[in-house]
């Protein structure tokens, strides 16, 4: 394993959290805060409890999940899209690296900013509604593997996309309508019998209720089925990675 | 010095269809500076990119130091430092952290003292905390060159270092590079300006439309195929070359007051210049100059490319 290029790359990558402190962290923070603002303290003031926890606690879990999911997903691909617009993908090519070592460093600075956001919207949460969690192990398990596969999945998208905009595509046209329906704001039994059979076929769903269970030990799927999800993603991700690798593809001619 | 880079029947054929390289071969011994030069799109790029590892090779093998590119990338790689033809840097990103990735990712632990003396060299300690953006175009080039420098490579390329480069640039380039074949560090270097190849490369490759036209040490191609050319100036103009210099190759110049003698300067071969002159003299044409100039490497290579004849 070359340790020092790992260390390399995920400084390097560090280095521009830090430098854009205001958009990386400091950002997407204060959208969050608005979400409780306008749906915990306006709108659920008049919601009624969701299975005897309050509107505005119900509710966090699910914006902690918007919100690691589209900052991994944005992280993870402009951090490796980036060197590809620019070139300097040449001194990643020619160094002595394998890919695993570039997922690594690539990936695990963009999995430790968007849990460092995670963090510090959950500490956020307390300032306005009554919090409790029940599974603190659980809900860090479940918060870190959330943070590493869509990393994961951003890195993939970063090397798919051909364009800044290929690069917004999936995570506009995807993810957030995937996370929004996925019962980040409801439970899904509040949806009629069809709606929530539907609903099963979202990805998102099993990670949103995996994550709520660590919470207040409500879920709306088996807490299998939502460890089975997860793993399952990152799996999933981690062999196409492989592949892209392997095969090149996108990166090298 | 054995052999550093190894080259054996490469070819590269890229999903287009485009042929890059054809059966190419080539041997680059330690310690030496080879000049690739070739015209563009000729595949002296794709050559470097495939030694380098940016590119996959589609049939062939090559080897570093003895180890496979493929294969063996790691220690292939940990060798070679790569100064690419394109500026690519990242615009927000300060000279030091972006020479000290370099160093990472090359398997190697920080050692700001070394980094320090690579910077100072390259007159960028001054600009170690500044923003790469800031910085001219000449001064990027620079940072490039300390980034391929960062890890100490046993074997340097240089993809047209010096294209849009100042001349001061340039002769500090060349410093460094005299500097670091005294090192004994391998350099590959792929120019336009022909006479730099020809002023500091111990040997010269030509390479057009994917194949090796020739690998030969550059004084000796030079004296093989430098043509001498006399111009002979004459007091008074001449219509045709007279009979009596028949023998000779000569042709008339531009002006007609002008005789261009051709000759080859080889060992144990009379250029046939004394007796030219008294021939002239004897045919009783009276001399004003003579000038006689060496073709370049630029000759040499111009017609190395030449399209053949339709």
């Amino acid at each position: 394993m070359n340790w020092w290029a790992i260390v390399a790359i995920y400084r390097f990558e560090m280095a521009r959290t830090w430098r854009t402190i205001w958009q990386s962290i400091v950002s997407p923070v204060i959208s969050t805060s608005l979400y409780f603002v306008v749906f915990g303290a306006a709108i659920g003031s008049r919601i009624s409890e969701v299975e005897g926890v309050s509107y505005g606690a119900f509710i966090v879990p699910g914006l902690i999940m918007l919100s690691v999911i589209t900052q991994s997903i944005a992280n993870a691909s402009f951090g490796i899209y980036f060197p590809k617009f620019i070139g300097t993908i040449y001194e990643l090519l020619s160094a002595p690296v394998s890919f695993l070592e570039i997922v690594i460093g690539y990936v695990g600075a963009a999995a430790t900013k968007s849990l460092m956001i995670g963090i510090i919207i959950l500490g956020t949460a307390y300032l306005f509604v009554p919090m409790r969690i029940e599974y603190p192990l659980a809900m860090l398990a479940f918060l870190t593997l959330t943070c590493l596969s869509f990393s994961l999945f951003g890195f993939i998208i970063g090397i798919w996309a051909k364009n800044f905009e290929q690069l917004q595509l999936i995570p506009l046209l995807i993810i957030t309508p995937l996370v929004f329906l996925g019962g980040a704001f409801y439970s899904i039994s509040m949806l009629p019998p069809l709606w929530q059979t539907i609903t099963l076929f979202n990805p998102v769903v099993y990670l949103i209720s995996g994550f709520r269970w660590s919470f207040y030990g409500l879920a709306d799927v088996a807490l299998g089925w939502s460890l089975l999800a997860i793993f399952g993603f990152t799996l999933l991700c981690l062999g196409v990675i492989w592949w892209i690798f392997r095969s090149g593809w996108r990166i090298k001619s | 010095m054995g052999t550093m880079i190894s080259v054996e029947s490469v070819a590269k054929t890229y999903d287009s269809g485009l042929v890059a390289l054809n059966d190419v071969s080539l041997q680059i011994e330690e310690g030496e500076i080879l000049a690739l030069l070739g015209p563009n799109g000729a595949g002296k790029t794709t050559l470097i990119s495939i030694i380098c590892g940016i590119t996959n090779l589609s049939a062939g093998r090559v080897t570093v130091g003895g180890h496979d590119v493929v294969h063996d990338y790691r220690a292939a790689r940990r060798m070679i430092g790569l100064v690419p033809q394109e500026i690519a840097l990242e615009p927000f990103e300060r000279v030091w952290n972006t020479v000290r990735l370099s160093r990472g990712l090359f398997g190697l632990p920080s050692d700001d003292a070394y980094l320090q003396d690579v910077l100072q060299k390259l007159s960028l300690w001054d600009k170690r905390g500044a923003q790469v953006l800031e910085l001219s175009g000449g001064m990027k080039r620079r940072v490039l060159i300390a980034k391929a420098l960062s890890h100490a490579p046993r074997v340097l390329f240089l993809d047209e270092p010096t294209a849009g480069v100042d001349v001061e640039l340039r002769k500090d380039m060349w410093e460094i590079v005299r500097e670091l074949k005294a090192q004994g560090v391998t350099i590959i270097l792929t120019t336009h300006y022909i006479e730099e190849a020809e002023a500091i490369a111990d040997r010269v490759g030509v390479i057009n439309r994917g194949e090796i036209l020739l690998v030969e040490e550059t004084q000796a191609l030079m004296r093989r195929m430098g043509q001498k050319e006399m111009v002979i100036e004459l007091q008074a103009p001449v219509d045709a070359i007279p009979e009596a210099l028949g023998k000779y190759n000569l042709a008339l110049g531009d002006d007609p007051c002008r005789l261009v003698y051709s000759y080859v300067t080889q060992a144990g071969r009379r250029p046939g210049i004394t007796a030219l002159l008294s021939d002239i003299s004897a045919a009783g044409l009276v001399l004003r100059d003579v000038q006689t100039r060496q073709s370049s490497l630029e000759d040499i290579f111009v017609d190395l490319v030449r399209e053949p004849a339709a």
